[in-house]
């Protein structure tokens, strides 16, 4: 438990220091949206409509831009070879460092959403089932473009690769997000059904991304 | 204690790099590993660190930890030396000697004996390559395990750095360690050699 701890301070601990990859997804999401008013037009109703989907599509778009990083600095500098070695198993190490990307570059997209939503003139309501939705759709957003990025470290190839590999991945929870919040704003349809498949998704992909990821590079050793 | 080999066999991008190495170390012992360039010295230090998987053959250490494999009770000192920038001297080595586990020695002591208790507060990211790879040693003093693997340890060591080093290696020597080295320059210590790759 020490060791899983350690890592996961160390990964927060680099994201947050300057030049770490906390506050570039952040910074995205938040041009992301602030520039999708000016492309839709002025029309107020329209914008509350199409808000959640503009959300939930900024942050899947700042989530998958700082997740290619996860495992390829380990891998440039050497830190994944004593990884590997070390007595801690790789599956748990891989959870560690999506966990730590997670607290360190998803939750700040969740807290962002509230001032966000005052740019997309959705209430109080709506943003809080984004936020919601986004709490409960992060996670498998994470675990899942863990996989994409433990393959880029594995064949070598950048970032491009990763949002290729991870998009099919990462449309489902798309969906369901967009679903379970356009459900608790305008209805007709419930909120539990697609919110539970959400969670459902995030859960599946807890418990298989790390197997995956690990799977990959231990694949990889080269 | 004894790391042994049987016919290791390595190939790497489809070329055969060496076949048929036998190979062995006892406790107490360095053996120096020495080839040309492109002989398969790096690999044969990550075939038995586990971070390569040989093509045929074995490679076991006797009279270890049962309960580990061969990798966990090693360390690996490669090219690349684990570093991160953004943390400083002192946090780059506690993370390490959190996330190795096992037996674990005063960092700050392992700082003092390579030289570098003047930086600790300093990120990584402004020390130059031979205080890199003296913080690198260091982790090999914070956390103990029984089998170093090293490419190259001497590289950007200065000549004072070399002697100091010879000296860490003798006292793991001493408390029944084993070092495997690949290494062109002396090495500084008694050596058995191990030649790969045929003549140079």
């Amino acid at each position: 438990m020490t060791a899983l701890a350690a890592l996961i301070r160390r990964d927060i601990r680099i994201a947050l220091r300057v030049g770490g990859g906390a506050l570039i997804g952040v910074l995205f999401f938040l041009t992301v949206v602030v520039l999708m008013p000016f492309a839709v037009g002025p029309d107020l109703a329209q914008l509350a409509r199409l808000g959640p989907s503009i959300l939930w599509l900024g942050a899947l778009l700042a989530s998958l831009l700082t997740l290619d990083r996860l495992f390829m600095a380990d891998h440039e500098d050497g830190s994944l070879d004593l990884i590997t070695m070390s007595r801690t198993p790789l599956e748990l190490a891989c959870a560690s460092k999506a966990l730590a990307h997670w607290l360190a570059a998803g939750l700040p997209l969740i807290v962002a959403t509230p001032v966000l939503g005052l740019l997309l003139n959705l209430d109080m309501v709506s943003t809080g089932a984004v936020a919601l939705t986004l709490l409960a759709g992060t996670p498998a957003l994470t675990f899942t473009g863990m996989i994409g990025a433990a393959l880029a470290v594995t064949l070598h190839r950048g970032g491009l690769l990763m949002a290729v590999l991870v998009l099919p991945l990462s449309i489902p929870v798309l969906i369901f997000g967009v679903a379970a919040s356009q459900a608790a704003i305008t209805g007709p349809l419930s909120f539990g059904a697609p919110f539970s498949i959400l969670c459902a998704l995030s859960l599946v992909s807890l418990v298989i991304g790390p197997f995956a990821a690990a799977a990959s590079l231990k694949h990889g050793l080269d | 204690m004894q790391l042994s080999g049987r016919g290791v066999t390595c190939v790497r991008g489809g070329r055969e790099v060496f076949t048929g190495l036998d190979f062995e170390a006892i406790s107490g012992e360095a053996m120096a590993v020495v080839g040309r360039n492109g002989s398969g010295k790096t690999s044969l230090l990550r075939l038995i660190a586990g971070l390569l998987i040989p093509a045929g053959g074995t490679i076991a250490l006797g009279g270890g930890d049962t309960e580990l494999t061969l990798p966990e009770q090693c360390h690996y000192l490669g090219h690349r030396d684990a570093l991160k920038p953004a943390l400083s001297v002192a946090e780059n080595l506690a993370f390490w000697a959190d996330f190795l586990g096992g037996e674990r020695f005063d960092a700050a002591e392992s700082l003092a004996a390579v030289g570098l208790d003047y930086t600790t507060d300093l990120p990584a990211a402004f020390l130059s390559a031979g205080q890199r790879r003296r913080l690198s040693l260091a982790r090999l003093l914070t956390v103990r395990r029984p089998v170093w693997l090293l490419d190259e340890p001497t590289t950007a060591l200065d000549v004072a750095g070399q002697d100091m080093f010879g000296g860490l290696m003798r006292d793991h020597l001493a408390s029944g360690g084993l070092i495997v080295a690949a290494t062109h320059a002396p090495l500084g210590i008694e050596a058995r050699e191990l030649r790969i790759g045929g003549m140079a």
